[in-house]
């Protein structure tokens, strides 16, 4: 699959990446490496193989519905770049 | 040209679970914001999400009862998107294999036609935050207390015509809901969500127009006017030649109209991917028959054995069930041994009509079953006659105070006291001379008002027969 510079304004774009011009051909170029590794992986004949959701054999882990005190609402705070007392704080983002 | 709406309903039910989806944090509704957060539900790097087992089971209840395949070889998903209400950026959900595919619920018209509505599929995910805007400093506050609370997501097919099918098939689905017990159903609260797909086409047509997703639809009224307005809105646009464009639409309460939403570009792009925290989840045979031995009676079985075991009328049998909370109240009643059709005559009349005075669901009461088992027994051995017995109803229904204390200490009780009784009648007689003489002449009224003179007399605690049988052998007739 060929990997075009519109693709990495879009994928960076959704990604919230930004990637200067400067970098973008190399951007690209390395894009395309990787998606090209999935055109290989793509020629194997997987028909018989069962499709894998998970990479570790294990399944079914759960927690009872047991509550745990919450955290304290200042120290969570504290990974805020913006926030008062009460809550998180970011730029206008309200439809 | 005569125009067809078509509908699909996709319903958000918050889940009736003591904890959040991936974290042990409380799914309690209110509380200061960010105070039911941990590092998990708010995002923090490194941690990890755990999948509780109720959410598990309140969802492969739900596609039980729905009539659902149960997916057992079952994933979850990440969704994403950036938008402040997920501090994660993305959203943990089911896109390739959701819990349930291919349910139904059949629905009953007011024509008394029934419908069967195709459930395409139900998946499990996590509820976002709240978002508020702070005019004054231009921000957007975030409270995280809703976000990771669990949710399953409900598809219709595109199945409906109409806003009572849709309107029809909600009620179901809360009937349903609740009788599982997996949600409380509360649309106020947000606990209830639907959003509307709507597109209109020619009738007879078997293509489906373009369609438009309304969103912030908070209640049954709300549900009803946007789909009358949005129907209208795309056959207007057709008729004028213009085109429908398939956009996400904002109902507007306050302005009875719905408003494009600012398009953030490219949205509809969440690159899904299957969710590296959470494992796969395979449902066994096992598993699966435990769940289906814990369905309770439904309201449709509830319905049929109350017209056989209880000789209930359908229309009594149908109110009832209506509500888990009221079949849950007149079940109680009726094992305290009452006769079922006096309980349901109260529940009909008095309990429901408290409810509604109030404002209140069923659920939410006060009053207490053995009260009601009480009063209807005081009567039934002429303790209490009914009109006092409905006041003291009335009374207690918010506190669901003792009925006998309250009797006693009111001064309530009846007085079956044949002396007092024939003392009264004759007080009345003698004071209402010209009463009698208008009786005889055939004025029929007369009687009821010697009645009412005697029933008064009697400090409104005497038998209301007792006091017409007096009168009447006073009166020779």
């Amino acid at each position: 699959m060929k990997i075009t510079t519109e693709m990495v304004d879009y994928i960076s774009a959704l990604a919230r990446l930004q990637v200067d011009e400067g970098e973008k051909e190399a951007v690209t170029a390395e894009l395309e490496r990787i998606v090209s590794y999935m055109d290989r992986l793509n020629e194997l004949d997987t028909n018989e193989i069962e499709a894998l959701s998970h990479v570790f054999p294990i399944k079914n882990i759960m927690r009872p519905d047991k509550i745990a005190p919450s955290f304290s609402r200042e120290l969570l705070l504290q990974n805020s770049p913006g926030g008062d007392e009460e809550a998180f704080l970011v730029p206008k983002a309200v439809d | 040209m005569t125009w067809e709406t078509v509908i699909g309903l996709e319903t958000h039910v918050e889940l009736a679970t003591k904890t959040k989806i991936f974290c042990s944090c409380t799914t309690e509704f209110g509380g200061a914001p960010n105070t039911h957060c941990c590092p998990v539900c708010t995002g923090m790097p490194g941690t990890l999400p755990v999948l509780n087992e109720k959410v598990l089971e309140f969802a492969v209840k739900t596609g039980l009862a729905l009539d659902g395949n149960i997916t057992r070889h079952c994933k979850f998903d990440r969704k994403n998107y950036f938008y402040p209400d997920l501090p994660k950026a993305y959203q943990i959900s089911q896109l390739y294999l959701p819990i349930v595919r291919d349910g139904k619920v059949s629905i009953r018209l007011e024509s008394g036609t029934e419908k069967l509505i195709r459930i395409h599929e139900l998946h499990m995910e996590e509820d976002a935050g709240k978002l508020v805007h702070d005019p004054w400093l231009d921000q957007t506050r975030c409270d995280y207390n809703r976000c990771g609370v669990p949710l399953i997501e409900i598809v219709t097919e595109p199945d409906f015509r109409s806003a009572e099918e849709v309107i029809a098939y909600l009620e179901k689905l809360r009937s349903i809901l609740q009788y599982l017990g997996v949600s409380d159903c509360k649309m106020q609260e947000g606990s209830l969500r639907c959003d509307v797909n709507l597109s209109v086409r020619p009738a007879g047509s078997v293509e489906f127009g373009t369609r438009t997703e309304m969103k912030n639809l908070n209640s049954f009224k709300a549900i009803t006017k946007a789909i009358a307005y949005e129907s209208r809105r795309q056959i207007e646009l057709i008729e004028e030649g213009k085109r429908v464009i398939q956009e996400t639409r904002r109902w507007d309460d306050n302005k009875d109209a719905t408003f494009a939403m600012r398009s953030k570009e490219n949205a509809q792009d969440y690159r899904y991917f299957p969710e590296p925290d959470i494992p796969p989840l395979e449902i066994s045979d096992v598993y699966l028959e435990e769940i289906r031995t814990q369905l309770p009676e439904m309201a449709e079985e509830k319905l049929i054995r109350y017209q056989a075991e209880y000789d209930l009328p359908l229309y009594d049998a149908q109110i009832l069930t209506g509500q888990k909370a009221l079949a849950d109240f007149f079940e109680a009643c009726v094992a305290q041994g009452v006769d079922a059709k006096q309980a349901a005559n109260w529940i009909m009349g008095q309990v429901l009509g408290q409810l509604s005075a109030k404002g209140m669901d069923a659920k939410d009461m006060v009053l207490a079953p053995s009260t009601l088992v009480r009063l209807i027994t005081l009567i039934k051995d002429g303790k209490l006659n009914r009109n006092t017995a409905v006041k003291v109803f009335e009374a207690i229904f918010d506190t669901n105070a003792d009925v006998d204390e309250y009797i006693m200490s009111h001064g309530l009780e009846q007085v079956n006291d044949p002396g007092a009784l024939a003392a009264a009648v004759k007080k009345v007689f003698d004071v209402n001379p010209q009463s009698i003489e208008d009786f005889k002449a055939g004025k029929e009224k007369a009687f009821g008002f010697l009645v009412g003179q005697v029933m008064r007399e009697m400090k409104g605690k005497a038998d209301p027969q007792a006091v017409n049988r007096a009168v009447r052998e006073k009166l020779n007739f």
